[in-house]
């Protein structure tokens, strides 16, 4: 271990940041710029001390996103034909099908793909974005992590939708059994989607000056 | 390679090459060699800054090689073969990315083919292209930078390995109805899978960058 932070043990001082230092860094590289330079000359990516407009951005995927989200539970994810008789399935019915089944197991991995994440991930977005205006009770390294955890399993919302694909490819015996996607897969993969461009328009910096300001 | 800390707030002699930033929390440190093996973390949020390994760079371009060759097998192969009540059906995984080309559902069919095949690979082609040359030994291709770039903003989109999962909660779901053979292509995707995951640890993006400037301007 290269790095210590022995002289910010007890925080006696704050820690110095680019921003603080006058400086802007770049947040695909981390190489540090003079204060208005647009572009950072190792990686070429617009330099901004903060990402502009972080928030707006991230409000504006969450609204579209848990928008997507309803229609995706309301209508058929998967319609399958046996014999001439249609069924259709929700999100929470296909699950509902797989315990009947006895599959408790894979009834846990598809709830949690596709409602615990999705629900925890609207809640987790909400709650940093409005943490870090306000004071919150959890504490910074805390919130980081949540951010990361966000960031790290929203894409495994997909699951469901993919499942959905290869139902369609594989069942399709014309009369005796064929799956169909229903309307629901689309606004889901649209959901999932939407939320992952918010926690990727989240700047995680900002997490830091929130944290940066309650000490001052 | 370097890192380590510069917080004595003396801003104005700050050497600005000698200088790293936390991509995650703005933090500034100083930049001093990190030995090989070694994890240089930010000492502030203790996120990892740098972790370079020996041999990286040849193992990573090994791997993602590998991959590419990987993906090909994964999607011309037969993939699945099912039977039920007499019938049989195989399908590819184009046959599942062609599965929701029927009316309104037809831009998730792209969006599939993207998430689970296109996206991946142009994410190993990018990789190859940023960092072959550079392992034996010459100048960065030209337009290397925005390469990786690219590589780096397709991360979170390549799902190749959410699909392997989603195959399996499938297989589980017509269990009952059918009989379910895997094809070679479901294993070429598991090894695909597998061999993307270990190239994306060896991987430490602060250090391709360091070397990446480096290279370009010798």
């Amino acid at each position: 271990m290269q790095v210590d932070g022995l002289e910010n043990t007890g925080r006696a001082q704050p820690i110095l940041t680019a921003r603080r230092a006058g400086l802007v860094a770049c947040s695909v590289c981390g190489k540090v710029h003079a204060a208005g330079s647009d572009r950072c000359r190792r990686c070429h990516a617009p330099l901004h001390s903060r990402a502009p407009a972080s928030l707006q951005r991230v409000w504006a995927w969450w609204l579209a996103g848990l928008v997507a989200y309803i229609p995706a539970n309301i209508y058929p994810m998967l319609r399958t034909a046996t014999f001439g008789h249609e069924t259709k399935n929700t999100i929470v019915g296909g699950v509902i099908e797989l315990m009947q089944h006895g599959s408790y197991f894979v009834a846990g991995v598809v709830f949690s793909a596709s409602v615990m994440i999705p629900v925890g991930k609207f809640i987790a977005i909400a709650y940093l974005a409005i943490s870090v205006r306000y004071v919150s009770a959890l504490r910074v390294h805390t919130r980081q992590h949540l951010y990361e955890v966000v960031e790290f399993i929203g894409r495994w919302s997909m699951i469901d939708v993919f499942v959905v694909a290869i139902l369609s490819a594989l069942v399709q015996f014309k009369f005796v059994a064929s799956v169909h996607p229903g309307v629901a897969a689309v606004s889901f993969a649209l959901s999932v989607a939407f939320t992952m461009l918010s926690a990727q328009s989240f700047d995680s910096r900002l997490i830091w000056d929130a944290d940066e300001e309650d000490q001052e | 390679m370097q890192v380590a800390l510069a917080d004595d707030g003396q801003t104005e002699h700050l050497d600005l090459e000698g200088l790293i930033a936390c991509p995650v929390c703005d933090a500034l440190h100083n930049l001093h060699p990190v030995p090989v093996g070694e994890i240089a973390r930010c000492h502030r949020c203790h996120s990892t800054l740098m972790a370079p390994r020996a041999s990286a760079m040849t193992q990573i371009v090994m791997l993602a090689a590998s991959a590419l060759i990987l993906m090909v097998a994964a999607v011309f192969f037969p993939f699945l073969d099912l039977s039920a009540a007499g019938f049989s059906q195989e399908s590819s995984v184009i046959d599942a990315i062609t599965a929701f080309s029927d009316g309104l559902l037809f831009p998730l069919s792209f969006a599939v083919a993207a998430l689970i095949v296109v996206l991946p690979a142009i994410r190993l082609a990018a990789i190859l292209y940023v960092l072959g040359p550079m392992m034996i030994g010459e100048r960065p291709a030209r337009h290397a930078i925005p390469a990786f770039r690219l590589a780096e903003a397709l991360k979170p989109w390549s799902m190749a390995e959410i699909f392997v999962v989603g195959v399996a909660v499938a297989l589980v779901k017509i269990g009952g109805m059918a009989q379910v053979h895997v094809g070679p292509a479901f294993w070429a995707f598991v090894a695909l899978v597998v061999i993307t995951a270990l190239k994306d640890t060896f991987m430490c993006r602060l250090t391709v960058w360091k070397t990446l400037e480096e290279r370009s301007q010798s």
